[in-house]
């Protein structure tokens, strides 16, 4: 990783190396970061964390979090997103995030805007009960989907609802060093209250003579208004020069599906820029069924029905997978969920999160999934 | 279900198939009702206990190094033997006390999967390295699939008398039982290294049934392990500690080599604490006066029922107050933490009643009392069944 190498070149064989070694093994079976973690949970060194430092409502339902990150940080590229830590009713749970600041920012924050979903317990959490001073669990900045440093690309940003903050990152970062691309930004919103950024945005709209703001509030319009939605007429519309400009687009499902459509359908794929709102979730099928049990590691894949527990499944498919009691007690079998869902034959829960622990010896494939065995 | 009925005419009760069933039943739902629960104040509780084990570590080795300021060469108002032994005493107790609850409440029930619910990377069963000379996988082991798995049956539990002790009448007597006084007490002693040893493995090398060879990675793996222990307690802290000497040597007439040993001396009497108090614990859930144990044909294909009153009736609880059974690591609910082995530990004392209260409706012991009732009962038994003889638990158990 690339934090550890930097920290091993600054301190590069030094005394700080040897000493920190020596102090490994008397912290031993720990490690020194252990004992540094009760002075200072962002001084460690075997987790990641960051410091919620404030929060700040932008609309009813989303709140942008500014956190400070520990040692071992890397600045991120505006549209990369990280990956966030939180604990709700003890149990830990991981979300990605874009950051919506700037890496420009001088003091060694970023910020994160998350809206609040219907039904979304994590997103529920961080808008509504996280507060300054707590310690959140955070990843290394990841993600490919950024402006290019050294071409001076047009950017059309089309954006929705939470989807705009790579796009706030990328303006922000853009402005901070007074280099703002010529830019146009298609953005739908319900309504100007309930937009993000908006006050931002129609700020730098005014400012700015090389970026150009398109707000569509679509609480406004009637229900079968045809400006609502994404389309090549309002797209042609609104920026007649759409196909000489590298699109960016993040937003719902069904909004990135028609704008891949049009891009594509224009040969112009190679023009257009995705992010996606990932999903952490599997869909969970109605009635368990069996379903198709992929066995990462082995590279094997094989059939099984609701009934029979995967242990079973992988030891008849020629595996040898390590396990104890057999009935749930030791947890020697225990392995990773890679995707996919399967249920609990004890309790009929159903486990849908990719990583969460699956004892094959009590569970079963209730429809598709991969585990890392 | 025929095998359901022979097996219950093996276990020593008077229940029907039915009554087993619904027993088994009941017990479930205890379960599964405290596992719905499980929420926030439980992971609070595990992590404040985890910065509060780390505090009391640290602290206690730098009492330890304190109290050097207090030797007598220092000629300074406070500097006299007394007051240095206090003052290191107290650093050894905090110490031991530290590996304690490193050991008991959090290792043992962290190895025990109870917390993997959480899913906190750092908090999971098949990450965690315990402050202990076995290595946290081989330990799991020989611990959750061996003992709990086959709790209590002769021949096939390593825990029953640890193959050098005999623990139950139905272990046949043999001359080499009549030393088991002093296994007990070097065991207690040594119960850390002990546990390193405690491997199927090993046992089956000592008496033949494997080769010598087939040894050699499990005794690799362990000796990384005693290294890194022993480099630690025994060779960096109190080497540091006559480093951070030596300057003063030039100044005060003392030896930095007089320094490590008594560093090192600490450490080992704080090992030596932890010893003694997890031996006592941990042989007071198995080993007191009314404990069953059972043959393997009592146990060949038994119900989850079955399976239930066996833990209930191969186990023993302590008595005591709640800090008691924090520093127990709450093995002091060896019943309840044998019937719900991945239940997180802080929950046994709010199960323990309802546990007991269903042990009462079906007509079952529940065998508990004082620390002094359960450890001298052991010691007697370890003391009877060194001779030939010794006598069962009733034929058939009851409250
Ligand atoms: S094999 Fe023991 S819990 Fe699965």
């Amino acid at each position: 990783m690339i934090p550890r190498d930097q920290e091993s070149t600054r301190s590069g064989g030094g005394w700080l190396h040897w000493l920190s070694t020596l102090t490994d093994m008397m912290a031993y079976p720990l490690k020194t970061s252990h004992y540094v973690e009760l002075v200072n949970p962002l001084w460690t060194t075997h987790k990641m964390q960051a410091r919620v430092e404030a929060v700040w409502d932008e609309t009813s339902h989303a709140r942008t979090i500014t956190l400070r990150p520990g040692a071992n940080w890397r600045g991120h590229r505006p549209g990369q997103h990280v990956r966030i830590g939180v604990a709700v009713d003890g149990k830990h749970y991981t979300r990605t995030y874009t950051v919506s600041s700037a890496p420009e920012r001088g003091d060694g924050c970023f910020t994160i805007t998350v809206k609040a979903i219907d039904g979304g317990r994590l997103s529920h959490y961080l808008v509504r009960k996280l507060k300054v001073g707590d310690y959140v669990p955070v990843g290394l900045p990841q993600g490919d989907f950024y402006l290019p440093d050294a071409s001076p690309t047009q950017p059309l940003f089309i954006t929705a609802g939470s989807g705009i903050t790579p796009a706030m990152s990328m303006l922000r970062s853009m402005l901070a060093q007074q280099r703002m691309a010529n830019s146009v930004h298609i953005h739908y919103a319900p309504s100007p209250q309930e937009t993000i950024f908006g006050q931002e945005l129609r700020e730098i709209d005014a400012a700015q003579k090389h970026y150009t703001l398109h707000e569509i509030h679509t609480a406004a319009l009637a229900a079968d208004d045809p400006a609502r939605h994404f389309s090549l007429e309002n797209l042609a519309r609104l920026c007649p020069d759409w196909q000489s400009r590298d699109c960016y687009a993040c937003g719902p499902a069904d909004l990135l599906r028609a704008v891949e459509a049009t891009w594509e359908e224009a040969g112009l794929a190679h023009r257009l820029h995705i992010e996606r709102f990932r999903a952490d979730l599997a869909e969970v099928p109605d009635d368990a069924v069996g379903g198709r049990v992929r066995f990462a590691n082995s590279d094997l894949e094989v059939e099984a029905d609701s009934a029979t527990n995967l242990l079973r499944v992988a030891e008849d498919a020629g595996l040898n997978p390590p396990h104890g009691c057999r009935m749930g007690i030791c947890h020697t079998c225990n392995t990773t969920l890679k995707s996919g869902c399967v249920r609990d034959l004890r309790t009929g829960e159903v486990l849908n999160e990719a990583g969460a622990i699956v004892q094959t010896c009590v569970c079963a494939a209730a429809g598709d999934c991969e585990l890392d065995l | 279900m025929s095998q359901t009925a022979t097996a219950k005419a093996r276990l020593p009760v008077d229940l029907t198939d039915e009554e087993i069933e619904a027993f088994g039943r009941d017990m479930d739902a205890i379960y599964y009702e405290t596992l719905e629960s499980r929420g926030e104040r439980d992971r609070l509780y595990i992590l404040r206990l985890i910065r509060t084990q780390r505090t009391l570590a640290f602290s206690g080795r730098m009492l330890m190094y304190a109290s050097l300021f207090l030797l007598p060469a220092w000629d300074h108002a406070l500097a006299s033997w007394g007051a240095m032994i206090i003052v290191m005493a107290l650093g050894v107790v905090m110490l031991g006390v530290a590996k304690i609850l490193e050991n008991m409440e959090i290792a043992h029930n962290v190895l025990h999967a109870q917390w993997d619910w959480m899913k906190d990377p750092d908090i999971q069963s098949n990450t965690w390295e315990w402050d202990n000379m076995s290595p946290s996988d081989r330990w799991m082991h020989s611990h959750n699939v061996v003992h709990h798995t086959w709790t209590n049956v002769v021949g096939k539990d390593l825990d029953v008398g640890y193959g050098i002790m005999r623990v139950t009448p139905m272990q046949e007597w043999h001359p080499k039982y009549l030393l088991q006084p002093v296994w007990f007490v070097l065991l207690a002693l040594l119960f850390e290294e002990g546990v390193a040893l405690h491997e199927q493995a090993i046992v089956d090398v000592v008496e033949g049934r494997k080769d010598r060879k087939e040894l050699k990675p499990l005794l690799k793996r362990i000796g990384a392990k005693v290294w890194g222990q022993v480099r630690k307690d025994y060779l960096l802290w109190p080497a540091v500690g006559a480093v951070v000497a030596m300057p003063i040597s030039l100044f005060v007439d003392f030896s930095p080599i007089t320094i490590f040993f008594m560093i090192a001396g600490g450490n080992a009497v704080a090992n030596i604490i932890r010893n003694l108090w997890a031996f006592m614990i941990i042989f007071c859930g198995h080993f007191p006066e009314g404990v069953y144990s059972f043959t393997e044909e009592q146990v060949d294909g038994e119900s989850r029922g079955h399976w239930y009153i066996r833990q209930l009736l191969g186990s023993a609880n302590i008595q005591g107050g709640p800090l008691f059974h924090v520093l127990s690591g709450n093995l002091s609910h060896q019943i309840e933490h044998h019937l719900f082995p991945d239940m997180c530990s802080n929950r046994y004392p709010e199960v323990a009643p309802r546990v007991r209260a269903l042990a009462a409706r079906y007509g079952l012991p529940y065998n508990t009392g004082s620390l002094w009732r359960q450890f001298g009962t052991t010691w007697r038994n370890n003391l009877r069944l060194a001779l030939p003889g010794g006598k069962l638990p009733p034929a058939v158990a009851t409250a």
